[in-house]
């Protein structure tokens, strides 16, 4: 095991400095200067604008940028913002409880929803309810997830008025951070309706940020599971005399989910790319918007280290699921 | 009042293409304690005779008989419920590949004792016990570390203790082998059906094995059934059957193993048994018999009586094998 993950770990080093190469090189190559940004309508004079690249570095060459950069992260230091001047680690870690609540809360939804629709459908092979499921699956996971957020928030916030548009709690309510996760701060905050309104406004974000996993996670078990229904061995359960839930749910789903949880731990990638488009139509005080704002601000220090950051999240995740894999399957435990 | 009864079974596929009669006109009876072999190549419906009673085959199937009881239930339009208090308690199966018959993410300790749960409904203990005893009488060796043992860290011949172990948890009154050693190599394959036998002599349940080994049959099953194409052509105790075959199919069989054989070639049965498109007219086996006419071709062979072993043929054969292969 502790061989196992120091292999894995050792992996980790070119996938992180290619991270690092992408987003340090990505975000230069878009036209427009930092600094004419920052300086905007008013405009900036010759010798400012010359005093101002020297400070930020950008006179110099790019490879020594990019070496003093990597010095830098190396040490835990990801720089800080050209705009807010607060460091990047700090606003990171500020912003993400947001991003992790609305993806706990969307994986979730997508695993709660899209693990028992594909056994259901895997059963019913053929039958409507397969049909039906497996066709919106499938406008589920085409479907530009903008528009069908613009979709959503015209029926339910503009016709409907049950929802609404933006943001994570309505400005009634005021109580300080305990936790990052609005769910949890506005119970604790004991204000009468403060945990509806957060309800109500995670609601859309979820849905809109689990459709293509829901979609994925339904095809995927499905798939699975006719797979394993055609095995030997649930021909043995059966020959056992087992009731079909026992077979179905026990000796079936068990094996089903093996690559089940493969493609969740992928789908984390999809959940904070997502969550980039997600955040920012609802206004969702994220590390999604964060970044989306930081790109139009062109500030480099954000968007590299935030692209950083959420690189290394991913990664760790899949390192959890490959753990995860050896409860689930005793084949990979022992070897 | 027999064990099993069956007769005129029938089961249909529906294929793409219309559909498949994989089964065709099955008959057989079974008393407590019979040893009964059926016999006959891949293809010829051996297994799918046998999963039907089970009630294992998928949808696709149809399946129609004029009889089918076991142990004085009626098989036919039985309840789901009922058949589960009857398959793997009264009457159990095992199967071909022990490697992949068993579920790869439990223990064969859980799976064992969830057949004993269920079906006798034994506590923690007990069927810790039951189970460790079933083990033991298999011929599995350190039984009590073997239970938490997982299906890929046995070999084959120890995974298929380990299904003749579950088969046989609940004490059936039938258990039905399906080529239960193909899998494994000869001096398993031995071992094997030595175990099969002892266990039906101790227990005094009807065994039936299925196979398309004749070296098989003749070590340990009593009677014989040839299945071809989906029919049962010949029935006969194990003894007359290798001295005298009735049915040229039978006969052919006979000559082809290695131990008959005279010249330096094996014979062999030309052909391949008729699937879905190339079914004869008259005799099934027509097409791949040396004695065929043209009656054989167009009119559909009588059944024989007992002293002509059933034998589904025109032209029974009635001399002793050496002359009639």
């Amino acid at each position: 095991m502790l061989n196992f993950l120091l292999s894995r770990l050792l992996t980790f080093v070119p996938t992180f400095i290619g991270v690092t190469l992408i987003s340090f090189s990505f975000i230069r190559l878009l036209p427009g200067d930092p600094i004419i940004v920052m300086a905007g309508e008013r405009g900036v004079s010759a010798e400012r604008y010359a005093e101002l690249q020297q400070q930020f570095g950008f006179d110099q060459p790019i490879y020594l940028q990019y070496w003093d950069y990597m010095l830098g992260v190396l040490q835990g230091d990801l720089g800080q913002s050209f705009v807010t001047k607060r460091p990047v680690v700090d606003e990171f870690f500020a912003l993400f409880p947001a991003t992790l609540e609305l993806s706990i809360c969307a994986i979730t939804l997508a695993v709660l929803l899209g693990i028992p629709a594909g056994v259901v459908a895997a059963i019913n092979r053929g039958k409507l309810f397969d049909r039906v499921l497996m066709s919106s699956a499938l406008v589920g996971y085409s479907m530009p997830i903008f528009w069908w957020a613009l979709l959503l928030i015209i029926v339910f916030s503009g016709w409907l008025g049950w929802t609404p548009v933006s943001g994570r709690i309505s400005l009634l309510y005021y109580f300080d951070d305990v936790t990052g996760f609005m769910l949890i701060d506005s119970l604790l905050s004991g204000e009468k309706g403060a945990f509806g309104s957060a309800v109500s406004h995670l609601v859309l974000p979820t849905i809109v940020l689990a459709t293509i996993p829901l979609a994925v996670i339904a095809r995927q078990t499905r798939s699975a599971m006719l797979e394993v229904l055609s095995e030997d061995y649930i021909r043995t359960a059966r020959a056992k005399g087992l009731p079909p839930s026992r077979v179905t749910y026990v000796h079936a789903l068990r094996n089903a989910l093996i690559p089940v949880i493969t493609v969740i731990g992928l789908l984390v990638g999809t959940l904070l790319a997502g969550a980039l488009l997600t955040e920012t139509i609802f206004s969702w005080p994220g590390i999604g918007k964060w970044i989306i704002d930081s790109i139009f601000r062109r500030d480099y220090p954000v968007v590299q280290g935030g692209l950083l950051m959420i690189a290394v999240m991913v990664m760790v995740v899949n390192l959890t699921v490959d753990v995860l894999y050896g409860v689930i399957n005793p084949k990979v435990r022992k070897s | 009042m027999a064990l099993l009864e069956v007769r005129n079974l029938s089961v249909e596929f529906a294929t793409t293409s219309g559909t498949f009669r994989a089964v065709d006109g099955f008959d057989l009876t079974l008393d407590k304690g019979d040893i009964t072999a059926v016999v006959g190549e891949s293809g010829s419906g051996k297994s799918v005779s046998f999963l039907a009673m089970m009630g294992l085959l998928p949808w696709t199937a149809t399946i129609t008989s004029d009889v089918m009881t076991f142990d004085g239930n009626d098989l036919r339009g039985i309840s789901p419920r009922k058949r589960r208090s009857i398959i793997g308690k009264d009457m159990s199966m095992i199967f071909q590949e022990p490697m992949t018959s068993l579920n790869p993410c439990y223990t064969v300790g859980f799976q064992i004792k969830e057949a004993l749960r269920i079906h006798l409904g034994m506590d923690r203990k007990a069927r810790h016990a039951r189970a460790i005893e079933l083990f033991e009488q298999v011929g599995i060796p350190a039984p009590e570390t073997r239970l938490s043992a997982f299906p890929h860290q046995m070999s084959g011949g120890m995974n298929q203790r380990v299904m003749i172990a579950m088969a046989i948890a609940c004490k059936p009154k039938l258990l039905i082998a399906d080529e239960p050693t193909t899998a494994l190599d000869v001096t398993i394959q031995a071992q094997i059906l030595e175990l099969l036998t002892s266990l039906q002599e101790e227990t005094g349940m009807a065994l039936v094995l299925i196979t398309h080994d004749m070296g098989v049959v003749a070590e340990t099953a009593e009677r014989v059934s040839v299945q071809y194409a989906g029919q049962k052509v010949e029935m006969q105790e194990v003894l007359p059957l290798f001295s005298t075959p009735h049915h040229p199919y039978t006969a052919a069989l006979l000559a082809a193993l290695p131990e008959r054989a005279t010249s330096k070639h094996l014979p062999t049965i030309p052909g391949v048994v008729p699937g879905q498109f190339d079914r004869p007219k008259g005799c099934l086996f027509s097409p791949r018999c040396a004695k065929a006419d043209e009656r054989c071709r167009t009119l559909k062979p009588p059944v024989e009586g007992p002293e002509l072993g059933f034998a589904r043929c025109h032209y029974p054969l009635n001399v002793p094998a050496e002359e009639s292969a």
